[in-house]
């Protein structure tokens, strides 16, 4: 059912766990469905300077959210943004098609993620800024 | 890149019997020569045919001991589903005249649900009774349930996915009493626990070969003689005209003898296997913390283990298991081949995230001991890295 590459990265998950203090975190996917994604992130410089992740779910969406950290570790937000879920199943080598949708959740855990730190640094400049025009 | 997941590991730990058994020596030895020198078709009248419908009648007649019937009310199918399919059109198309409705569960097999949902779309009237959290029907249902245009039931005897036992001969009672004809779905019971069609009150019911040793693609339907079916193949005259085609000889003579040694060993085995399954049951719920059993504690088929393990998926499960030489299966989605965990977990009130953490595992002759310990060694320390991985249940660890 998985190719080799997709079984590596089930059995040898890279970047499992929980940054803490996030600089951005996000989490995708609903136990209903039986995939839940977890992202966290350390940003540098515009860049993703660490990534963990943890997941609830099938073979696919564990290898998927291993891929997607080794994929973005060191690439700006910008960059990081543009990759998409179905990059992430094509750096994988495939994967079957009824795992194309529920469990390949990862890249939009990944965005979430971004978006959470986005938010949070336009909040922080604007108090900033809220603070220094006071 | 990964050629180390995929080595063959030291043991083979088969236990998914409840989805197919191998062939058992004695049964490949006794279909074998039907293959070759007795090659006939049943319906010919010269001695190569005579040999094959004397091997036919002699399977039936095997066949019809396992559950007590008469050998003339059974039909050879090509399987469970098969047999299912003919029971229920077959009766539907044959009463309709007399009612519209009929009464089955939520959690029987696809094979008895798709029919259902099938004779819906051409008007009949399906009630699907729900069951208890521990999927059990209750009588008690299938009598409020009845109606003056009920024309039949269709409750399973032994749940293929969490082993409860149904209460088969007090509905069946209960469907005598009402003139209805009651149909059970008997492919994971029949040769596990004794069945008797006449004391059971039951006028249908479904047996396949492959779950009790015997070769895939053959099966039963047992019809209580007086019982009407429109034959859902049609053809030649075979099987007292309620299913044409040339009988596949050497699969039902394998059937038979799959019955034969089933019945002959089913006290003992049934015995051993209840053991083996009350160890692997209580060493998983002691060793690994938030696991619940599925299905009912104690009227349960002597195979058949379905536990939850909360925080986890089944086919995660399942892929670490099978690295260690252990085959099982799930009720998840990723492994049901839908969005939707099992229909079975979901209407016993079993939460989808418990769901989709389901682990079946149903035992066999080749099962043994070793193999229980073997699994309760194994299982604990997957649970444990794929709760550390999970999302949910942070901090849970197994006792070790």
């Amino acid at each position: 059912m998985y190719n080799d590459k997709v079984m590596d990265h089930f059995f040898h998950p890279r970047n499992v766990g929980e940054i803490e203090n996030p600089d951005g975190e996000g989490q995708v996917g609903n136990p209903v469905c039986g995939d839940v994604m977890r992202i966290t992130l350390r940003i540098k410089d515009g860049r993703i300077e660490d990534i963990k992740f943890k997941t609830f779910g099938c073979g696919a969406a564990i290898a998927t959210s291993s891929m997607v950290t080794e994929m973005v570790k060191g690439l700006t937000l910008e960059e990081a943004m543009k990759v998409s879920n179905k990059a992430v199943a094509e750096a994988l080598g495939g994967l079957p098609p009824q795992k194309l949708h529920c469990s390949n959740l990862a890249a939009d855990a990944l965005h979430a993620a971004i978006q959470d730190y986005l938010r949070k640094t336009k909040k922080a400049l604007e108090e900033d800024n809220a603070t220094s025009l006071q | 890149m990964s050629t180390e997941t995929r080595k063959t590991p030291e043991r083979h730990i088969y236990l998914d019997h409840s989805a197919t058994t191998p062939v058992r020596p004695e049964v490949l030895a006794a279909m074998l020569p039907y293959f070759g020198d007795k090659f006939g078709n049943a319906s010919s009248v010269h001695r190569w045919g005579r040999e094959a419908r004397m091997a036919v009648e002699e399977a039936r007649e095997k066949v019809a001991s396992l559950i007590k019937a008469d050998p003339r009310e059974i039909i050879f199918t090509s399987g469970g589903t098969e047999s299912d399919n003919l029971a229920l059109r077959g009766v539907a198309w044959a009463y309709r005249s007399r009612g519209n409705h009929i009464i089955t569960s939520a959690i029987e097999h696809h094979a008895v649900l798709h029919t259902c949902e099938s004779l819906e779309k051409e008007g009949f009237r399906v009630t699907y009774l729900p069951c208890d959290r521990y999927g059990m029907i209750d009588p008690e249902e299938v009598k409020r349930a009845i109606t003056k245009d009920t024309i039949l039931i269709s409750i399973m005897h032994g749940q293929n996915e969490v082993g409860t036992i149904e209460p088969i001969g007090e509905i069946g009672k209960l469907a005598k009493e009402h003139g209805i004809i009651f149909h059970s779905d008997a492919v994971q019971s029949a040769g596990k626990v004794p069945i008797d069609v006449n004391a059971m009150n039951v006028d249908l019911l479904t047996v396949s070969s492959h779950k009790i040793y015997g070769p895939k693609g053959v099966g039963a339907l047992y019809v209580r003689k007086g019982t009407r079916l429109v034959p859902q193949a049609t053809g030649g005259a075979h099987e007292r005209g309620m299913r044409a085609g040339t009988e596949n000889v050497p699969g039902i003579v394998g059937f038979g003898e799959a019955c034969r040694l089933a019945e002959k060993e089913l006290p003992e085995e049934s015995k051993r296997l209840s053991a083996l399954r009350d160890r692997l049951i209580r060493g998983i719920l002691d060793k690994i913390p938030d696991s619940i059993l599925n299905g009912h504690p104690t009227e349960r088929l002597p195979h058949n283990v379905n536990v939850s393990i909360k925080y986890v998926e089944g086919e995660s499960m399942l892929l670490n298991l099978d690295l260690l030489g252990v085959g099982a299966s799930s009720g998840s989605a990723c492994t049901s081949g839908s969005l939707e965990p099992s229909h079975v977990l979901l209407a016993m009130g079993v939460p989808h995230e418990v769901a989709h953490g389901s682990l079946r595992m149903t035992l066999g002759k080749s099962n043994t001991e070793a193999d229980i310990d073997y699994v309760l060694e194994v299982l604990p320390p997957i649970v444990e890295r794929l709760r550390e991985m999970s999302v949910f249940g942070r901090g849970q660890k197994s006792k070790s």
